[in-house]
């Protein structure tokens, strides 16, 4: 179990980002609790994978900061990436490397040696029973398998705090619950912070903290009583339909260019 | 791993992983490999070697005699090469791109510039490999090579490569779907390898058209080719060099201001609205 620090794993303030439709993103600011799960819950659209890709760096916000671990995204962007272990909603292996092929060339571009990544990505390989998976190539294995290859990948630089955009897109039942079950226990046993991006509400567990974004905007956060409190609805579902149903994704009128 | 200060070390641990990772995707790739290796060995057997009887190259520097056409057209061959190269590293990039790979690169705590740069290297690399073995063909063939000219050459060839590099990486960086690379490899690669003095000497084309000597004077890709012509018979094309670096340094930095614009949303002219939230922070 790693150590917690005090300030918040994730801390986002006034985070806006337009596209040419409109604002994607506007005034968005939560705070996730270090070594906890956060769900990120949003409808199709609400704006789930732009603020995703503000968080790492692929897009840069028109206003707004993102700190990681205390680590300003802007000013500090090898700091903040650096504790940041990453799983995007398209999966992003080599199809034609092995998966120790791809564990090496990631672990590269953090800066990790061939050595670093075998030891680090066999200890990971082992703990998610895929040793046996090494040395397929990525192309022979199932989409499962794949995702949890992803999840590996993102814990070889052991990463304080795991930024996962729908890792569940094109899984199955059985596995999207082995995956948000492996998620829950990294940060049960290890104290792993992770913002889960996700529309599907049965992979919110009860303990989970909660964001709502629609429309661009945080409709709510907080823990589930809270969610459920601010919008009055006995039980999640409900809430989520509340919360995305009174904020249509937003048109910025002559706001952008 | 332990977190770290990202030092030289980490800095060569990343170019030495995207140049494994090239030269393992290129070795997979046994098409690519054949390709590259008969693109320009068709070239010099057909081409050139079909020509020599009729077509008869004036006795330009670096080349104190009348040599012929096969010798002429190595420099160009070996400069197709890299040119060829250059555009699949971008058709590799843009691949990447949709796949999601490239992603994972420029999110990387590494500065992206520099990760960028190193793929660029790694195709440098790759061209490396091609060029000696077209070299190894050649050389068994019809053309006697001057192979410690070939050697001297290597720093030229490393920078030719780069700018051909370069010019791909900008084309990776402006073109936004993998369905519309072919057509622009394809006016950017014949323009480039015809308006030359790959196949033909500048001052036999003003010959028949001073328009297209002027054309090819102003291509990037004459000056590659002439930068690689004198080093092979161990002389320093000056300004080549001087154009070859100028277009490195150009290609690069516009790849990276294209790159950098892809992170951009729209241009703001106003304020988003202000919202009502219901919570607040967890």
């Amino acid at each position: 179990m790693r150590e917690q620090p005090k300030a918040p794993a994730l801390q986002v303030d006034g985070l806006t980002f337009a596209r040419p439709t409109g604002f994607a993103l506007a005034d968005v600011s939560f705070r996730t609790r270090a070594g906890r799960v956060t769900v990120l819950l949003g409808p199709n659209g609400a704006g789930k994978t732009t603020l995703v890709q503000c968080l790492c760096g692929l897009l840069r916000p028109h206003a707004g900061s993102v700190r990681v671990l205390d680590h300003d995204l802007a000013r500090a962007r090898a700091a903040a990436l650096g504790r940041m272990g990453l799983v995007l909603q398209e999966p992003s292996l080599d199809l034609d490397l092995s998966v120790q092929q791809n564990l090496i060339y990631f672990a590269a571009l953090h800066g990790h040696g061939p050595a670093t990544a075998k030891r680090r990505g066999g200890q990971l390989l082992a703990q998610f029973g895929l040793s046996d998976l090494a040395r397929r190539t990525v192309r022979s294995l199932s989409g499962g398998q794949r995702r949890r290859v992803e999840l590996v990948r993102a814990l070889l630089n052991d990463p304080p705090f795991l930024l996962l955009d729908e890792p569940t897109v094109g899984l199955d039942i059985p596995s999207r619950k082995a995956l948000v079950a492996e998620v829950h226990r990294l940060a049960a046993e290890q104290g792993t912070s992770v913002l889960w991006t996700t529309h599907l509400i049965d992979e919110v567990w009860p303990d989970d903290d909660l964001v709502v974004l629609a429309g661009g905007r945080i409709a709510a956060a907080g823990t589930m009583a809270e969610v459920l409190d601010a919008s009055g609805a006995a039980e999640i579902a409900a809430a989520f339909d509340r919360l995305t149903a009174e904020t249509p994704p937003q048109t910025a009128g002559g706001a952008v260019a | 791993m332990p977190e770290r200060v990202l030092g030289p070390r980490a800095y060569l641990n990343a170019l030495t992983g995207i140049l494994w990772r090239e030269g393992l995707r290129f070795l997979k790739q046994r098409s690519r490999l054949i390709a590259a290796l008969v693109r320009p060995t068709i070239w010099l057997l057909v081409f050139a070697v079909g020509f020599r009887g009729m077509l008869e190259v004036a006795r330009v520097p670096p080349y104190d005699v009348q040599v012929g056409y096969e010798t002429y057209v190595i420099p160009g061959l070996l400069g197709m090469i890299q040119l060829f190269n250059g555009m699949q590293s971008s058709l590799s990039l843009v691949v990447d791109r949709e796949l999601g790979s490239m992603r994972m690169l420029l999110a990387a705590p590494l500065p992206p510039g520099y990760l960028l740069f190193c793929k660029l290297l790694a195709g440098v690399a790759v061209s490396a490999i091609q060029i000696v073995l077209f070299v190894l063909v050649a050389e068994a063939t019809v053309v006697d090579l001057p192979l410690l000219g070939l050697l001297r050459a290597l720093p030229v060839l490393l920078l030719t490569g780069v700018m051909l590099g370069a010019i791909g990486l900008l084309l990776s960086a402006t073109v936004r779907e993998l369905e519309n690379f072919a057509g622009v490899m394809n006016f950017v690669i014949f323009p480039l390898f015809f308006l030359s003095s790959a196949l033909y000497p500048l001052v036999q084309m003003r010959a028949s058209s001073e328009l297209l000597y002027w054309i090819s004077l102003f291509n990037p890709f004459t000056h590659a080719v002439e930068a690689i012509r004198f080093a092979l018979y161990g002389e320093l094309a000056g300004q080549a060099l001087l154009v070859v670096a100028g277009c490195t340094v150009a290609g690069f930095a516009l790849a990276l201001r294209g790159y950098r614009a892809r992170t951009e949303g729209a241009q703001l002219t106003g304020r988003p609205p202000v919202l009502p939230r219901t919570t607040r922070g967890s």
